[in-house]
């Protein structure tokens, strides 16, 4: 509990603060200039760090975790997604795994009940919310684009059509804001409820949710709420991303708090779990080949190591090989 | 023992309610049932490993070397370079939980630090305190619940050594990680890095040392090796009529098989050994057996990547100086998992073989032609399929049989049709656990990794309770009498471990049952099984 305590009062920490900056004349253009340049910087940098080092790090077996029939006899049907031998299998299976959660999908609860008896049942809430959060979030950020690019990119149009379909009225209400307020509220309340997730749950992972959620929160209330004055924020936007930032009067103190939680993600992502986000694509048990005995795999540090001979073992045996009549190399 | 083990009823309490305790206590208690013994020093010093000498995990004491910190941090450090898993395992778990309740150990103990993703957070909260730029910047402010590090203290090797030896390398919370991590990896790495200071277990090291001075984990020498494969031939004969040949060392032959030691001296295993010796001779192989070579499985898989490789060396040495074309291997489970996913990187290239094909068929195992060996399973399902086996099924009626997955052939290789299509041609009552208990989502035995000791008697079978009740499920329901399992250390704890869970299932390899129903060309009649059984006629064949 304390650590969600703690990682919700740094989240309103950082908001207050950001909140009281935006009101402030001269510390609101470094809030609004300096702190996104070098958020966005660390986490470039950053990622492209955390990223190059696991490249940097050979691969030194073949050890994926298969999960379907090999390839072998020709007449056995082989799992082409959960055993791939091929390397378009192994593609079918990453893009599984990134775009649908696969192994997630999987998830069983498991009771004991009297007898004993170990029971298993879907557990698919999980998968579900994860799934519904993360294309939330890919959604929204695509819609970003309408505010960063001029003129606005049609991916985005579309998005903005597609996600506000089913509103009538003004401002329209985007289905992925309400997704990911609910898969996030279901995330969060499942590490509190869930005895055995509470347990294992660090302050980074409450402190992630919640500034996610923070961030929703305070977009959302801009838009839907406190109406904030979206030409000017876009002018602001736009601004930064050709390097001639000017900060209008008029852009709220709610904007502040967004774009400093959002800045704070930036800069916290890349030295977080959330590295997932670059780390799941090259996880080894994953992205290789079940084609182990088909290819040879190369490990880059290879050593030699110390063995036991034939010669050292018949020496030692010799005579009573020579007794059993067995065959020798030195008779 | 001196204390009794528990009773099922007493074991079967199991509370999965976390502890008030936080988990980054690293203080273990070392009760009598849930942990192995230390390695005896002769075993380290034949090995030429670190830090032999006299100690017990239950002493206060561990006799650790000076320096010991220096030496798993630098081990650490070493790793992180080496392996791209285990730096990737250390940095992206979300702790999500998706794993927790997927670990037998888990399951069958409650034991929070046996959940993976906690088994884990032992080693990465050391990796959070010593080796990521918030850990060192805040230096021991990083060791504090709230930062997630840990101090690296003589505590926390005992808990690492308590866990990882809790760990049967099984993989299957692998399966349903979003990642892919796999707890096994760690647990490997892990062990590596205990090795480095001297903690290892007696159950892993001495097979280990036996191997690598006379071939095989029993520590059977030469004469020993051929007296029992005469034995077998004996046997063999009294039950079939037949003598089969079966050669060692023998030059120019055209396959080298190669099979776990405990086929032919333990008990189940043995009769898969007639098995295989009644198949090779039916089919008229060309095969010798080799008394150098004469182990497949390789317990330096449980003590290190470098141990894998020393005691894996003499499969390709053996088949080079015999000249033999490919390797045949016999049912073992970790065994494959080294000779699938290791030993052409560690030890090839075997280019001084040829692709396997079989002499009986035709078949080119095009899935083996890098690495050159074939899992006795494709083989024969290549015979059956190809029609060149006489079988009488019936000769296995006394057995309703279920088939359990043994976690690496089917999670390292994916070997699950193979045995099942053998199965159905070799018994006519076969019926299949829960779905997932089974295939890739397989429970472990409980036992594997070198945990498989007497001493280590109750956390075995909390280990093996999700196995055996699935088991108990098909026993219920269909009348299931036989585990049918094609690994070696399988057939050492799993029929303990029935006894204990589900009484009056017993357990045989895939083998022994195509021996069973192999009609063997001038064979005479036969009035019993492998077993020495008297064969069962079934009324139940009419209805
Ligand atoms: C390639 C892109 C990504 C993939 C494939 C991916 C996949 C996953 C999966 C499978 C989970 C586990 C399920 C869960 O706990 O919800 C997860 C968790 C999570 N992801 Fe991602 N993710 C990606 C990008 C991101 C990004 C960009 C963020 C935010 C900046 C993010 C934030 C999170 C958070 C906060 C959790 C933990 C949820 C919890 O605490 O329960 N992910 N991700
Ligand atoms: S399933 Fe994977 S990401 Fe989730 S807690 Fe377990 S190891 Fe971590
Ligand atoms: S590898 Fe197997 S024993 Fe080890 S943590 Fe994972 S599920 Fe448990």
């Amino acid at each position: 509990m304390t650590r969600l305590l703690s990682a919700s009062a740094t989240v309103l920490a950082i908001a207050l603060a950001a909140a009281l900056a935006g009101s402030l004349e001269g510390v609101r253009t470094v809030l609004a200039v300096a702190v996104p340049y070098a958020a966005f910087a660390v986490l470039v940098l950053g990622l492209s760090w955390r990223v190059v080092r696991w490249s940097l790090a050979p691969v030194p077996f073949r050890i994926p975790t298969v999960c379907g029939q090999q390839k072998s006899l020709p007449w056995i049907a082989s799992s082409r997604l959960e055993s791939p031998h091929t390397t378009a299998g192994v593609i079918g299976r990453m893009a599984l795994e990134i775009l649908a959660f696969r192994s997630l999908f999987r998830n069983t609860g498991s009771r004991l009940e009297r007898g004993p008896r170990l029971v298993y049942r879907e557990a698919r809430w999980l998968w579900l919310a994860a799934l519904l959060f993360h294309w939330s979030l890919l959604v929204i950020l695509l819609r970003h684009l309408r505010l960063l690019v001029e003129p606005v990119p049609t991916l985005a149009l579309v998005l903005d059509r597609l996600d506000g379909f089913f509103q009538v009225g003004a401002p329209v209400v985007y289905l992925s804001d309400g997704l990911i307020l609910v898969s996030l509220t279901y995330l969060l309340q499942r590490r509190v409820r869930n005895p055995q997730v509470r347990y294992i749950s660090l302050f980074t992972d409450y402190f992630a949710l919640v500034l996610l959620g923070a961030i929703a929160v305070s977009g959302m209330w801009m838009r839907y709420f406190a109406r904030a004055d979206t030409v000017a924020i876009k002018q602001f936007a736009i601004g930064l991303t050709v390097f001639r930032p000017a900060v209008p009067a008029n852009l709220g103190d709610w904007f502040f708090v967004h774009l400093a939680l959002v800045a704070t993600l930036a800069a916290y992502l890349p030295f977080s779990k959330l590295v997932h986000l670059g780390g799941v694509f090259l996880s080894p048990t994953r992205n290789l080949a079940n084609n182990n005995r088909m290819k040879r795999h190369l490990n880059p540090w290879n050593y030699p190591v110390k063995v036991h001979t034939y010669q050292e073992w018949e020496q030692e045996f010799h005579d009573k090989m020579a007794a059993a009549g067995l065959p020798l190399e030195r008779p | 023992m001196s204390n009794p083990n528990p009773k099922p009823e007493e074991l079967v309490q199991i509370g999965y309610q976390p502890p008030s305790k936080d988990w980054m206590d690293p203080s273990v208690e070392f009760r009598k049932g849930t942990f192995c013994y230390s390695a005896l020093p002769k075993n380290l010093n034949y090995l030429g490993l670190p830090n032999a000498r006299e100690w017990q995990p239950f002493d206060e004491d561990w006799k650790l070397p000076p320096d010991w910190k220096q030496i798993i941090l630098d081990g650490m450090k070493e790793r992180l370079e080496k392996y791209r898993s285990f730096r990737l395992f250390m940095d992206i778990c979300v702790r999500c939980g998706a794993c927790a309740d997927k670990c037998h150990f888990y399951l069958g103990s409650g034991d929070p630090k046996n959940m993976p993703v906690l088994r884990a957070e032992l080693m990465r909260s050391i990796y959070r305190r010593y080796f990521t730029p918030a850990g060192r910047l805040l230096g021991p402010l990083a060791a504090t619940p709230l930062a997630g590090g840990r101090e690296l203290t003589e505590d926390v090797v005992k808990e690492w050594f308590y866990y990882f030896y809790q760990c049967t390398e099984c993989r299957r919370c692998s399966v349903f990680c979003p990642y892919g991590i796999d707890t096994a990896e760690i647990t490997m790495i892990g062990r590596e890095l205990l090795n480095l200071i001297g903690c290892n277990i007696n159950w892993v090291l001495e097979p280990a040392a036996n191997c690598f001075r006379t071939g095989n984990h029993l520590g059977i020498q030469p004469h020993g090796f051929k007296d029992s494969l005469d034995f077998a031939v004996d046997e063999l004969e009294e039950l079939t009529g037949i003598r089969v040949d079966a050669s060692i060392n023998r030059k120019g032959a055209e396959v080298l098989f190669i099979v776990p030691s405990a086929d032919y001296f333990g008990t189940p295993h043995y009769y898969t050994f007639l098995g295989y010796l009644a198949l090779l001779h039916e089919i008229g192989l060309d095969y010798t057996f080799s008394a150098f070579a004469s182990e497949g499985g390789n317990f330096g898989l449980f003590n290190s990547h470098e141990m894998i490789k020393r005691l894996n060396a003499k499969v390709y040495a053996e088949a080079r100086r015999l000249g033999v074309k490919w390797i045949l291997g016999g049912e073992c489970g970790h065994m494959w998992r080294v000779l699938h996913q290791y030993m052409d990187t560690m030890n090839g290239p075997a280019d001084f073989l040829e692709a396997p094909v079989s002499p009986v068929t035709g078949t080119r195992f095009e899935n083996a032609r890098s690495t050159k060996m074939v899992h006795i399973c494709e083989f024969t399902a290549d015979l059956i399929h190809e029609g060149k086996l006489r079988l009488d099924p019936a000769r296995n009626n006394r057995w309703t049989v279920t088939f359990h997955d043994s976690c690496n052939p089917a999670r390292a290789m994916g070997l699950l049709e193979e045995p099942r299509y053998i199965l159905r041609s070799v018994c006519q009552r076969f019926h299949e656990m829960p779905e997932n208990t089974i295939r890739e989502q397989t429970f472990c035995c409980g036992s594997g990794s070198g945990l498989g000791t007497d001493e280590n008697f109750e956390m075995r079978m909390r280990g093996g309770l999700p196995r055996a009740n699935a088991v108990r499920y098909v026993k219920e329901k269909y009348g299931v009498n036989l585990l049918a399992c094609i690994c070696a250390i399988d057939k050492a704890t799993l029929p303990p471990l029935l006894e204990y869970w589900v009484p009056g299932v017993e357990v045989a390899g895939i083998h022994e049952l195509v021996g069973n129903a192999l009609v063997m060309r001038g064979e005479k009649p036969r009035s019993t099984d492998l077993r020495g059984e008297p064969l069962v006629e079934l009324e139940a064949a009419h209805a």
